[in-house]
């Protein structure tokens, strides 16, 4: 991802999908037809930024507060990268 | 069916991992007579059906035990006037909803009133891409109509549409104009489903078997057209476990996965295992559904792989299709714990290879209809016998 996209894109959860938690497995989820998808580690709390008025950029930045010495900058544009990719969000 | 999650690590020793989904068979009543239908040969009166009151109860007991994903099908789930408020039970038992339905009955105030409830998405099944061989196989004049309405709602209402089809001898050469007729109805998901036969499916197995060459021409075509659509519409084969000699994970193993609630209630590991006549499926009438998946005897019959004989037991791919499907082994071989004889290692195979590769006649014999009393309760279709070995 490009700056200018760090900068420019706000990405949202595609209107099909539900990001729930699942307090019997411990786990965060995102929900769509036909499949479930297990949300490692902080995804959770990654995807719930994605609101659609946040960019990648601000988004980063959010997490890195949260998770002091996390690696959020070199790994958080590539996982919703992928999930964009995936058509999850938009 | 193919399994519905991604799959995770099971959970520690000797603990039930919980069921991620669930098939709700609300009604077996269908404006449809597909002669391959899922449902069983001895279909439930509407009289015996769940109450309202007990599907909101099913759907929150499954929401606590980890229940995510749920069909709501049947027979045609339309038909439930109180559909609404199965939908906003599931969604308050925090359970995504998907409706499969026949289109028949779905206009905009239904959807509207479906959507204002909850619901998440629609697959709707499609017969044919040609309208009167459609309405043929359904055995229903303008059923295809219908669909194309409905399909067109579901658009305008903006929730993800799946187009569900079963193949077999009759449609597999239009399997192109399917996909177009998907892409055509804005889905963003085609099933493809080889036919499956038990149940309705073998009664009509003479009917609905299709060549070898058939299949190896539709495959390659949605080989084809999936690279094209890549990223637009997600094209999904499900393979013809006559012909690969490899048996499917069926369900994703039994009672590992996913639970099926019938129309009265009885609780099933997967909709044809009605037809298994000794096992005495529990019913949420007597029992809490947490015992069921955990501790009835029905769904840990062939939970694991401890039950299982001849060449399964030692076999390196017994975790990956548990088996098989028992009910094809039952339906086959008279007995569920047999190796599925779709399995080239099964000393049964021959019970589907033979058929696969037997000539077929120039034309087909007449569909039996899905219908209430096609088939007499008292004369059911007995198994062939298995060859000794």
């Amino acid at each position: 991802m490009t700056p200018r996209t760090a900068d420019r894109w706000c990405p949202a959860l595609a209107p099909a999908l539900l990001l729930r938690h699942d307090p019997v497995r411990g786990a965060d989820l995102l929900v769509l037809p036909e499949r479930v998808v297990v949300l490692q580690g902080h995804g959770g709390a990654v995807v719930g930024l994605c609101d659609g008025t946040r960019t990648v950029s601000g988004i980063v930045g959010e997490l890195a507060e949260r998770f002091p010495g996390a690696p959020v900058a070199a790994t958080v544009p590539a996982f919703l990268d992928s999930l964009r990719q995936e058509g999850w969000l938009k | 069916m193919t399994a519905p999650v991604t799959p995770v690590p099971p959970g520690p020793a000797g603990s039930t991992a919980p069921p991620w989904a669930l098939l709700a068979e609300l009604t077996h009543a269908c404006p449809l007579h597909c002669p391959y239908c899922s449902n069983p040969l001895e279909l439930t009166r509407r009289s015996a059906e769940l109450s309202t009151e007990e599907w909101t109860d099913v759907l929150r007991q499954a929401g606590e035990l980890g229940v995510v994903h749920t069909h709501l099908s049947g027979g045609e789930p339309l038909l439930r006037p109180d559909l609404e408020r199965i939908v906003a039970a599931a969604e308050a038992a925090g359970i995504y909803t998907q409706l499969v339905t026949s289109g028949t009955g779905l206009d905009e105030a239904r959807l509207a009133s479906l959507t204002a409830a909850g619901l998440r998405s629609v697959q709707l099944s499609v017969q044919h891409a040609d309208p009167r061989a459609g309405d043929r196989i359904a055995g229903r004049p303008s059923s295809f109509a219908a669909k194309e309405r409905a399909a067109a709602l579901v658009r305008a209402a903006g929730l993800p549409l799946g187009l569900n089809v079963v193949l077999h001898r009759d449609n597999l050469d239009a399997v192109d104009a399917l996909i177009e007729l998907g892409v055509a109805w804005g889905a963003d998901r085609v099933e493809l489903a080889n036919a499956q036969f038990y149940g309705w499916g073998l009664l009509n197995r003479a009917a609905l078997l299709p060549t070898r060459d058939q299949l190896a021409r539709a495959r390659e075509t949605v080989e084809r057209r999936r690279e094209h659509l890549a990223g637009r519409v997600d094209l999904v084969w499900v393979v013809p476990d006559y012909f690969e000699g490899v048996a499917k994970p069926c369900m994703g193993g039994w009672g590992a996965v996913s639970l099926t609630v019938a129309p009265d209630g009885t609780v099933l590991p997967c909709p044809a295992a009605a037809s298994l006549p000794d096992l005495s499926p529990p019913t949420v009438r007597d029992r809490p559904l947490a015992w069921i998946w955990e501790h009835s005897a029905a769904f840990n019959r062939f939970r694991g792989t401890d039950w299982m004989t001849g060449p399964c037991g030692g076999c390196p791919r017994r975790e990956e299709d548990f088996g098989g499907c028992r009910c094809q082994a039952f339906a086959l071989t008279g007995d569920a714990a047999r190796t599925d004889p779709a399995c080239a290692l099964s000393p049964d195979h021959r019970l589907v290879r033979e058929p696969a590769d037997a000539g077929r006649a120039v034309v087909p014999p007449p569909y039996v209809y899905r219908r209430p009393g096609a088939v007499p309760p008292a004369a059911p279709v007995r198994p062939a016998r298995a060859a000794d070995g």
